[in-house]
């Protein structure tokens, strides 16, 4: 006991005063912060729309009026022909043109359908496909008489647990999995190789010190960055950007650890097979990425292949990533949070199982 | 008068603000063609950072400087460098590093062939050709970064600690190797912390924290203490004993041991003692000795510790147990096909000093490893203070203290937090751990340190603080792997003297070491080579058995070393013959 | 003070880049780095990340069993966006909706089949589970257009909007996410090799000391470089051949522009990703330290911040500032164009000098910092 409180000390020292440890600690989450907040969003604002106008009527002209109206679109550049069109898109100078026909003015006053073209970038699909949704809703209003109220029925849309589908909602809770993933896999990485390197593993191993109690000692420093790095995260969340926290402390501190945990057995595994530091740190680097990718945040798991599917359930961030979306935003209750810890527990006693084995078979 | 190629005068260095102390604090030296100059002082003395000042590496504080008449950094072409870490690549091969130095160095192509040749033939590396850099051992590194400095015949060559962490073989060659560039009319600059290669210098300066505190030729340095230092024998009990007792006396200012005999270097002015002095009741025989460097050394460093430990004074006493305290049984240790240790069989009693010696990649290192259970043996068995490393590993490693070849700790963590842990790791309880901790920081004078970064400390604060972390628990077997390396001879002396105290109260050693005097401090050495036991006794029989071997009258440890090997390679090349 | 600046021998220099082809042939990081990190890339962007909405796990709650309702809920059945699940009541999908096993509930109300019989158009709920907001919304459309082909099949409320679009996807008809997330990967890859790769190597050098036998050797801080330079640069180059080939191979990418489009648009951008890389090795001389940096300032901006994943014109002004010192920034739509588009030079030629003016000014700045020697 003495001796693992003294291995727990003194990775906990090593942590907060080794000045390269705190930039992996600090400068990656800080950063990570601002930029997912502010830069990721999926909205898409102030982009510029050409209009190949061929009616010049006057609804064509409310037409291009709503649409320069619209918060989302922030210049409309007028296109003479259709090669004006090709050209403007083709340099990017708009994601989407309209093209009005002729005869839409004629078929507008006539009561008749009228269609209006589109031509959006498929180079940036996502973003192409928004802005003809947002032009859509626009063009939907046009030439709709507004004195016959709408008494009929239709979609009564309602959102849960994020009524005004705010992005930010989705971004920063599951963020926590991600900073933690990174800090939990590169720390660990990092502190077996850098006592290797510097001779000081032999130390280690040749006190009366037990491989288990290394390894716990070693998941001292991981398990503080992770917890300070999500306590930041779910203070920042919640104070700053105002993300509900529905559900309870006591569920997440508790599967946030075990997560860690997971984690900190995938980095261990690739510290116990990398050789230097520099090994080390291209492993976890190699590691950290399929673990996000896969892990449901980038895209959902849903769309993936369905052999790739089968692959995400070793990843340990896709289960703690319906957890954490689910205290923040769905109350989630213990029932469920306990389906998706145990899967997290058994990656954890495997990889720290294969790890502490490999460790042994490492020593010769 | 031969031709100075290399002049430095008031050369001074500072790293950082104007009010630290200097590395280098107005040096003067001259480097002479067809001379080796001798750049000799311990670790932390300013070597390096005047090599690499002469080098054009760094720009001085202040001073002049010329390299063959021009600024440094301007005659590059006419400069070899080898830097402490021979600046290899190690990821290419031999062949690849020399290429590479001849192309920057621009050795016109029709000249390759012989210059390799040469070069190859000089440095015994021509079967090594395709072989990576960093599987040679120390010592053909050392070698193959000579002749990356070489392939151009430089007129002035800087070498800076070229023979550190080599054994003797090795340094003994490289040194011939050096010795015959002074005839070509090179201007050599060889650093050294290896007093032994400062005696052979033409010229010596030698340096402590950045001043130079004697420079001339070797001669004028132990000409000073000429008729000062003497060798003792015939005298009662243990030689460990007696040079304790020794060193304590006030005209007494140094003090080593050597085989069966002490030897003393006594205070300036005062009278060399007597048989009678020093042996009252039975006295002892006093004999003259040759004074060499290292002497000259201390006494120019104000002389060496007194010969009594804190530390040992403050130690428990190991209690006497039955037989043998570390025993190796055959223990082999193979990697795949290749065989790292054969056979190794020895037995150590309490209160002994076993040491291991050998060149690098010997197998020394391995059956270290074996014995301190960080290899597990191939076949064979052995103990430590009776447990045996099969079955007992965890209370084998809980009896002894381990001290390793880097001084391994833990350098981002401050002097206290690294005591307190090694304490924690040991399984010592609060209240022994706080005396403990309180004793080796009052003993090893760390008290001004003790919130430092263990990784900033100097060289000397390092061992200190990696001896007092290895024997806070005060275990039974003290495991040191090259103790000393890299550190000056008054640090070692001290070192020594806490060793001997240790051994003294009953601790039983087992060390390795590359300095040969060292290994007269052991009641038994082991030579390993080519992962076999070639010899072991007591120094004094090896060196009987080398003098035997190679004709030698009075052989140092050195020569002994040396012949053993030389004995060794013979046997097996008549054995490989008989073979054939 | 120490190494002459500027001076080229053409042996010094061919020696130095033979001993750096040697010395990446034989380390494991460079294997790492510029074949098994692009692959890994490559498949995951592939195959992983897909932003193209697939079928959506949906309950269908039948609160009338009328036969309208039946059809409707047929057609739920029948569409390809969804996967329906068949459930009673409100109750048993709300556990379902809080674990995500569905990603929305779609509930046909008890009148629904009594309007439907009036010939009015009845009210369906969309309850979506908000906390993915990307796949809730377009789970509502997706209801939505269900709901009122449906409608408009069986004549109700036939009130067909006016005015209604007809969009086109240019370049990218099927709308692909593969086709502009491939391209990007590669900026990705050739960000790693010049940038990360190059910082590893040349702290490398100052860590073993081997920087230190260099200098006092008489090469120059200009040979020095370039010779860093040259072969990384044909390394990336390799690399990124390797990547396209893949992405119009398996991956089945158009690839409407010329090579040498391709290439002077890649050769520009390794430019100030090379001059990065040597900046940050030359500044910290630690190879931990660099490879961090490098993740910092080069790997997560050109993820991030280069309009790869995340659209630039919607982030707030003072990101958008950011991004114009994103080297990335300039090179993802110029892949995206030469891919899916073709050689449109006046998108590119722009692009490509401003790459170009980064790198010019990242090897001013990294020639400065190294030529300060061991002090």
């Amino acid at each position: 006991m003495r001796r693992l409180l003294a291995m727990i000390v003194k990775e906990s020292w090593a942590l907060l005063r080794d000045p390269k440890a705190r930039i992996v600690l600090i400068m990656p989450p800080l950063l990570q912060l601002f930029i997912f907040t502010f830069a990721t969003t999926l909205d898409v604002r102030n982009v510029d729309i050409g209009v190949l106008d061929r009616s010049s009527g006057v609804h064509s002209s409310e037409l291009v009026s709503q649409i320069a109206g619209s918060p989302n679109f922030r210049h409309i550049i007028r296109l003479e022909s259709s090669a004006d069109l090709k050209r403007a898109i083709d340099r990017q100078e708009v994601i989407a043109a309209l093209v009005i026909e002729q005869d839409f003015d004629r078929d507008v006053a006539a009561h008749r359908p009228a269609t209006v073209g589109i031509v959006l970038d498929g180079r940036r699909s996502n973003a192409a496909q928004i802005v003809a949704g947002y032009i859509g809703r626009v063009t939907a209003g046009i030439g709709a008489d507004p004195t016959i109220e709408d008494t009929e029925g239709g979609t009564i849309v309602t959102n849960w647990f994020n009524p005004s589908l705010d992005y930010i909602w989705f971004t920063l809770p599951s963020l926590i999995a991600i900073v933690v993933s990174v800090a939990g896999l590169s720390i660990t990485s990092q502190s077996v190789a850098r006592e290797r390197e510097l001779g000081t593993f032999d130390q280690l191993l040749v006190s009366p010190m037990r491989i288990h109690e290394i390894l716990i000692g070693k998941m001292v420093p991981p398990l503080l960055a992770g917890l300070f790095n999500a306590t930041l995260y779910l203070i920042v969340a919640t104070l700053v950007f105002g993300v509900p926290f529905t559900g309870s402390l006591f569920l997440l501190y508790p599967a946030l650890i075990i997560y860690i945990i997971a984690l900190i057995g995938v980095g261990m595994l690739v510290s116990s097979i990398s050789q230097t530091q520099q090994q080390a740190f291209l492993g976890s680097f190699l590691a950290t990425v399929p673990l996000i990718l896969l892990s449901g945040y980038a895209s959902p798991i849903d769309n993936m292949p369905g052999w790739l599917q089968v692959v995400t359930y070793a990843n340990p961030a896709r289960y703690f990533l319906i957890i954490v979306q689910g205290q923040f935003l769905k109350a989630m209750p213990m029932g469920a949070v306990f389906d998706q810890l145990w899967p997290l527990a058994l990656i954890a006693i495997v990889t720290l199982s294969a790890s502490a084995w490999l460790f042994r078979a490492r020593m010769e | 008068m031969a031709e100075t190629v290399a002049n430095a005068s008031k050369v001074v260095k500072r790293f950082g603000a104007a009010d630290t102390a200097p590395a280098l604090d107005g040096v003067d030296i001259a480097i002479i063609a067809g001379q080796i100059t001798g750049l000799v002082g311990p670790d932390g003395a300013g070597k390096t950072t005047l090599i690499r000042i002469l080098a054009g590496l760094m720009a001085p504080t202040g001073g002049d400087i010329a390299i063959l008449g021009q600024p440094p950094g301007e005659m590059l072409d006419q400069i070899g460098y080898m830097p402490q870490r021979f600046g290899l690549y190690e990821d290419l091969t031999v062949r690849q590093n020399l290429d590479l130095y001849a192309d920057l160095r621009a050795l016109p192509p029709d000249e390759r062939d012989t210059t390799y040749a040469r070069l190859l033939d000089f440095t015994d590396l021509a079967r090594f050709q395709d072989r990576l850099a960093g599987k040679l051992s120390g010592g053909m590194k050392q070698k193959l970064g000579l002749a990356c400095s070489l392939v151009r015949t430089p007129r002035l060559l800087l070498l800076d600690e070229p023979g550190v962490g080599v054994d003797p073989i090795s340094r003994r060659e490289l040194w011939a190797m050096v010795a015959d560039l002074k005839g070509e009319g090179i201007g050599i600059l060889w650093s050294t912390a290896y007093l032994d290669e400062a005696e052979k210098c033409d010229r010596v300066y030698l340096f402590n924290e950045g001043r130079l505190l004697f420079d001339g030729p070797p001669s004028d340095l132990t000409d000073r203490i000429k008729n000062r230092v003497i060798r003792i024998t015939e005298f009662e009990g243990s030689r460990r004993h007696f040079l304790t007792h020794v060193l304590d006396r006030d005209n007494i200012i140094d003090g080593t041991i050597q085989g069966r005999a002490v030897r003393l270097l006594v205070r300036d002015g005062q009278a060399i003692p007597t048989g009678r002095d020093l042996g009252g009741d039975k006295p002892v025989v006093v004999t003259p000795a040759d004074p060499r460097f290292e002497d000259g050394f201390i006494e120019i460093l104000g002389g060496g510790p007194k010969g009594t430990s804190r530390l040992a004074e403050s130690y428990r006493t190991i209690p006497a147990g039955d037989g043998a305290v570390i025993e190796a049984h055959g223990l082999t240790k193979r990697f795949g096909e290749f065989t790292a240790a054969k056979d190794m069989k020895f037995s150590i009693g309490r209160g002994q000093i076993f040491g291991l010696l050998g060149p690098n990649g010997a197998g020394k290192s391995t059956t270290f490893k074996m014995l301190c259970g960080l290899l597990t043996p191939t076949s064979g068995s052995g103990s430590v203070a009776g447990n045996d490393l099969r079955t007992a590993a965890a209370e084998a490693r809980a009896s002894l203290g381990y001290m390793a070849q880097k001084f391994s700790l833990y350098g981002d963590l401050s002097v206290r937090q690294n005591l307190d842990f090694f304490a924690g790791a040991y399984g010592l309880d609060r209240a022994e751990a706080r005396r403990s901790i309180a004793a080796m920081i009052e003993i090893f004078e760390l008290g001004k340190v003790v919130g430092q970064n263990a990784g900033a400390l100097p060289l000397g604060y390092k061992q200190r603080l990696a001896l007092a972390c290895a024997v806070m628990h005060e275990p039974p077997v003290l495991f040191l792997d090259e103790p000393t390396s890299g550190v000056d001879p008054v640090t070692r002396r001290v070192f020594w003297t806490h060793i001997n105290g240790l051994v003294d109260k009953g601790v039983t050693v087992l060390v390795t070491t590359h300095f040969m005097d060292e290994a007269e401090y052991c009641d038994a050495v082991s030579l390993i080579y080519r992962a076999e036991q070639i010899a072991t006794g007591t120094p004094d029989e090896l060196k009987a058995e080398a003098a035997r071997l190679a004709n030698l009258d009075d052989p140092t440890m050195e020569d002994a070393f040396i012949a053993l090997v030389e004995d060794s390679d013979r046997r097996r090349d008549t054995a490989g013959r008989e073979a054939a | 003070m120490t190494m002459p600046a500027i001076r080229f021998d053409r042996r010094r220099l061919t020696a130095l880049m033979a001993k750096e082809a040697a010395q990446i042939v034989r380390d494991p990081s460079t294997f790492l780095i510029a074949l098994v990190f692009p692959l890994v890339l490559l498949f995951l962007f592939g195959y992983a990340v897909s932003l193209d909405t697939s079928r959506t796990r949906i309950a269908l709650v039948l609160e009338d069993s009328s036969a309208p309702a039946l059809a409707l809920s047929q057609s739920f059945i029948n569409s390809p966006y969804f996967d329906v699940t068949v459930a009673r009541s409100v109750r048993d999908v709300r556990s379902k909706m809080v674990d995500g096993s569905v990603r929305a509930m779609i509930v046909i109300p008890q009148d629904f089949g009594r309007m439907a019989k009036l010939g009015r158009l009845p009210n369906i709920q969309v309850a979506t589970d908000g906390s993915q907001p990307n796949t809730a919304s377009f789970a509502a459309a997706y209801a939505d257009g269900v709901f009122q082909s449906w409608a408009a099949a069986e004549g109700l409320g036939a009130r067909a909007p006016a005015v209604t679009t007809s969009p086109r996807f240019w370049y990218n008809p099927a709308l692909r996410s593969r086709f502009f997330l491939i391209p990007g990967s590669i900026a990705i890859v050739m960000t790693m090799i010049g940038t990360l790769l190059t910082a590893l190597v040349v702290a490398r050098e100052w860590e073993r000391g081997t920087m230190e036998a260099l200098m006092a050797t008489p090469v120059s801080m200009a040979e020095f470089i370039v010779s860093k330079v040259i072969p990384y640069f044909i390394l990336a180059l390799a690399s990124m051949a390797l990547c396209t080939a893949i992405a119009v191979g398996p991956f089945g990418l158009p690839f409407r522009g010329s090579v040498l489009a391709l290439l002077a648009i890649s050769a520009a951008f390794l430019m100030p990703a090379l001059g990065l890389g040597l900046f940050i090795s030359s500044a910290t001389k630690n190879q931990f330290v660099a490879s961090q940096i490098a993740l910092l300032a080069a790997f997560l901006p050109t993820f991030l911040l280069s309009g790869f994943l995340f659209e630039i014109s919607s982030m707030p002004r003072w990101i958008q500032l950011i991004t114009y010192a994103v080297p990335a920034r300039y090179l993802i739509p110029s892949l995206q164009t030469v891919f899916l588009v073709g050689d449109i030079w006046p998108l590119i030629l722009p692009n490509i000098a401003i790459m170009l003016a980064f790198g010019l000014g990242f090897f001013l700045l990294s020639f400065r910092v190294t030529r300060r020697s061991l002090d």
